[in-house]
């Protein structure tokens, strides 16, 4: 067992370490692709919202542990959920649902809420 | 969980005989060395005796030009701040380079601040100074050039006795930050001309609070102290000696004087297998500021499609240190300044981990490495949408 | 009983066994950097260091975030004067302090000199102590700081610190001590001496050398400016760079842990041999006295002189006993006791003063020995001596 010293939560590592959702989907119809300018982390989110639920997601993120703990729980949050369950998604609520993190990485939930935010516009504009 | 540590360039664990030099000192002798009594006088032998090894390991003439410290960025802070201030009547102008350790770096830019003016020395991609350039930086106000030999991100060995011989030749004095060289490579400031030369104890298996600073006995006499009071270390740095520490200090350059060589070839092998077996077993690498004059315990690689960051997070997770100097934790969240200066794009910087050996490394630890990091790149890279 | 016996626990002490146990783990396998975000090690490092910060706090009532760990007293005392001088010369460029401070406030007051500011070195009475009301006095609209040690390590005077706090926090002043022989030894509270900055040294209680703190108060709205003495890293929230020393700051948390356990007891049982020691060397020698205040003193020191006696002669000739004349820092120059001589004694008594400073395991049998030793030496001395004999003959009180 590691000695996680660093500000870390259990349910962050555990993220990192089994990532859900991870790939992507050939029939999403709505995504996004966000980039962190200052420390250049990248992700890509894919939704594919049937019957104005969010039935399936995936992710791919380019970037440091709290990023890719950060997407993948993201994925699991909003998986199963209606549109309106998840537009108002803060990312406080994601750092929370993390366990917390460390004041330098709260720019990964960051970055997981605009991409959101992101993917749903996407799907917004295509649908009316 | 077998643990391993390969992050001797952050710091090192000390020499267990080191340690057991140094416990008399703690409560058995543990008189001010500046004392006249029985127990200070023991403690000052004990802080000479200490002052002849440092000397050995740098290849000084004479003892006394070794002045004890409390560390590294101190050694580095007094030699610059102290010959500078000192120095100020004859000119204004330092040179260094871009690749330089933030001790030098910080030191160099409040200097700036203070009115000094600095010459900052591009590095070629190894992280060298050409000699040329330095020749044509320097200037008739120029007092000093300060350049780091053994490079904390990737190791570079700077071509010492040309660029010191190119100072010489224009009457500047030049400072070394060999704090990464010392006990890892050998060193002879009186053969290469060095004027000062900066030193600690816990990079190479000494121990952590204190350092040295070299000074040359005909530069020293204008140097301004930056610690007051006392008049310790002949007027230099003021404060009780930390005898213990100062013995840890002496026992750990005369065990690895006399095991430079051997441990040096020891270190080298194991840190090519580590990097040739990563290139053969992992696709899209590479190895910055690799070449022949680079110390023989650190290799800093780049894994492309992954962040630094989270392998070195990774790694530990599974018991295993090691460091990158680019992180959203770095200072001001730069990739590393050092990276920067060689000319590495900044995604290559930020995908870079740094492996540092050293005496408590094994063929196991390296083995143990290399088991895991080449599926956990891939897994990495898996999870990211870069190409 | 182990011979020679050490009296000089002002100059430096032994480390505490159960200090040098908590440092232990730190000199072996925890041997991590606490500046390594990036791994266990690292963050076990922190941890010790953060507790360690804690109870440096704890002893003398400040928060862990205004501990500033140091090489030392020495640099601690510099910081604070020259760190708060430059970074707030703008305000004024004029110091207070006192001619009996250690060298490393008197040292850094002499180079801030050469940068330019002022600094008054105020007098200090017979017993070594300041007069609050000079220091009133001293102070003018220039003034940005005044700094005045709790206690004399060579006399052991205790400053009335309170009443100066008063004084110079009435005025909105900085407040530095350098508290360097109190902490740890008697009450110490930021907030009751109404200090802002304090000089701790690991190693005069206790502790290990190589290691000390300073205390900077977290003042509001803004925090307290400082300019480092040393550049690179950033450490201690950029007012300290260098890699921390871990061990010995374990051993200085853990000093100053056992400490706030045991002063006040300690104290008392050093007071009772402190005041048998004085009482069995008057007994046994006249033309003797006790330097600095009988009363508000250090409960370890003591400091003597012995008319018509050379105090290197004896203490040279008392190989039994570990002791010193003057300051460690000053004995390798063989400068006599610039303290002394503030205090008023004239050059010949003060080149026949001797200190004893009694320590955590100073037993009564070590000082009825020690007393007995230093009677019959000066009672030997004296006989051969011709100045002793002429100033018994002229029936000289004590002079000056």
């Amino acid at each position: 067992m590691a000695i996680t010293g660093s500000g870390y939560s259990p349910i962050v590592i555990d993220h990192f370490q089994n990532p859900r959702n991870v790939g992507e989907l050939s029939d999403a119809n709505a995504q996004a692709s966000v980039t962190n300018p200052v420390c250049g982390d990248v992700l890509q989110l894919m939704l594919k919202i049937a019957d104005g639920r969010i039935a399936e997601v995936r992710f791919k993120t380019f970037g440091c542990e709290a990023a890719i703990a950060a997407s993948s729980l993201l994925t699991e949050m909003i998986q199963g959920k209606t549109v309106p369950d998840v537009q108002d998604i803060t990312p406080e609520m994601i750092t929370a649902a993390l366990g917390g993190l460390p004041k330098v990485k709260l720019h990964a939930s960051a970055l997981v809420e605009e991409a959101l935010k992101e993917a749903l516009e996407h799907y917004g504009a295509s649908h009316g | 969980m077998r643990r391993v540590y390969l992050d001797y360039n952050a710091t090192a664990p000390l020499l267990p005989e080191a340690l057991e030099a140094a416990v008399p000192y703690y409560a058995s002798v543990w008189g001010n060395a500046s004392s006249i009594h029985h127990q200070g006088r023991e403690a000052r032998v004990a802080v000479e005796d200490a002052r002849e090894q440092v000397a050995q390991l740098i290849g000084a003439d004479n003892p006394f030009d070794i002045v004890f410290t409390s560390g590294g960025t101190e050694a580095v802070n007094l030699a610059i701040r102290g010959y500078a201030y000192g120095n100020r009547a004859r000119g204004q102008h330092i040179i260094t380079t871009r690749a330089e350790h933030p001790a030098a770096l910080d030191t160099c830019r409040a200097l700036q601040q203070c009115g000094f003016d600095l010459t900052y020395l591009p590095v070629d991609g190894l992280g060298r100074v050409d000699p040329e350039v330095l020749a044509k930086s320097i200037r008739s106000q120029t007092i000093l050039l300060t350049l780091i030999h053994g490079n904390h991100e990737v190791g570079t060995l700077q071509p010492l006795a040309t660029l010191v011989e190119v100072a010489h030749a224009q009457g500047v004095p030049v400072h070394v930050d060999a704090v990464q060289a010392v006990g890892r490579v050998p060193i002879d400031v009186a053969a290469l001309g060095i004027d000062l030369l900066s030193l600690c104890g816990h990079k190479f298996g000494g121990p952590k609070g204190v350092g040295a600073l070299y000074i040359r006995r005909s530069i020293g006499a204008t140097m301004q102290a930056v610690v007051h009071g006392g008049h310790q270390e002949r007027e230099r740095r003021a404060g009780t000696e930390d005898v213990p520490s100062i013995v840890a200090l002496g026992k750990a350059c005369a065990l690895m004087g006399q095991r430079l060589a051997d441990e040096g070839n020891r270190l080298e092998v194991l840190r090519d297998r580590l990097e040739s077996e990563a290139f053969s077993r992992i696709p899209e690498v590479r190895s910055l500021g690799k070449s022949d004059d680079r110390l023989p315990n650190t290799t800093n690689i780049s894994f492309a499609g992954v962040k630094g960051e989270a392998l070195v997070f990774n790694l530990d997770l599974l018991g295993i240190a090691v460091s990158t100097g680019a992180s959203c934790s770095s200072r001001q969240g730069v990739p590393s300044q050092v990276l920067e200066a060689m000319g590495v794009p900044r995604q290559v910087s930020e995908g870079s981990v740094r492996f540092s050996l050293g005496w408590g490394t094994t063929d196991d630890n390296i083995e143990r490495v290399l088991n895991v990091l080449p599926s956990m790149v891939e897994r990495l890279r898996m999870l990211s949408p870069l190409p | 009983m182990k011979l020679p016996i050490y009296m000089d626990h002002q100059t430096t002490t032994p480390v505490d066994r159960d200090v040098l146990e908590a440092m232990m783990p730190y000199l072996t396998d925890q041997f991590g950097d606490p500046s390594s975000r990036s791994h266990a090690w690292g963050w076990a490092a922190e941890e010790a260091v953060d507790r360690a910060r804690e109870q440096v706090a704890s002893l003398i009532g400040a928060l862990p975030e205004e501990i500033f760990f140091t090489s030392g007293a020495t640099e601690s005392d510099n910081l604070a004067l020259k760190g708060m001088a430059r970074a707030y010369q703008e305000q004024g460029r004029h110091i207070v302090s006192q001619q009996t401070e250690h060298r490393a406030i008197l040292d850094s007051c002499r180079r801030l000199e050469q940068e330019g500011f002022a600094i008054t070195y105020l007098p200090v009475d017979r017993d070594g102590l300041v007069d609050p009301e000079a220091v009133r006095q001293a102070i003018t609209p220039q003034t940005i700081l005044v700094s005045i040690m709790h206690a004399n390590n060579e006399v052991g005077s205790i400053q009335p610190l309170a009443e100066i706090g008063k004084v110079v926090k009435a005025r909105g002043i900085l407040f530095h001590s350098d508290a360097v022989q109190t902490v740890g030894k008697i009450a110490c509270q930021v907030d009751d001496l109404q200090l802002d900055l304090m000089s701790i040294s690991a190693h005069k209680m206790y502790g290990p050398k190589g290691v000390g703190a300073l205390y900077v108060r977290k003042t509001r709205p803004r925090r307290l400016k400082c300019t480092p003495l040393f550049d690179g890293g950033g450490h201690e929230r950029g007012l300290r760079s260098g890699t921390l020393n871990v061990p010995g700051i374990v051993g200085l948390g853990k000093a100053c842990e056992v400490c706030e356990r045991v002063w006040r007891d300690e104290g008392e049982r050093l007071t009772r041999l402190r005041e048998r020691f004085v009482a069995g060397i008057m007994q046994g020698l006249n033309y003797t006295y006790l330097n600095g205040h009988p009363t508000q003193r250090l409960p370890n020191n003591i400091n003597l002189s012995f008319a018509g006696v050379d105090g290197e002669a004896l203490i040279m000739g008392m190989t039994e006993v570990a002791c010193s004349s003057g300051s460690a820092c000053t004995s390798t120059t063989l400068e006599p006791s610039y303290v002394l001589k503030a205090m008023g004694l004239d050059d010949a008594l003060v080149h026949a003063s001797i200190r004893f400073g009694l320590g955590r395991w100073t037993t009564e049998d070590e000082v009825e020995y020690t007393v007995q030793t230093v009677v019959s030496r000066v009672q030997r001395i004296r006989e051969m001596s011709p100045q002793y004999e002429m100033m018994t003959r002229e029936g000289n009180s004590r002079p000056g």
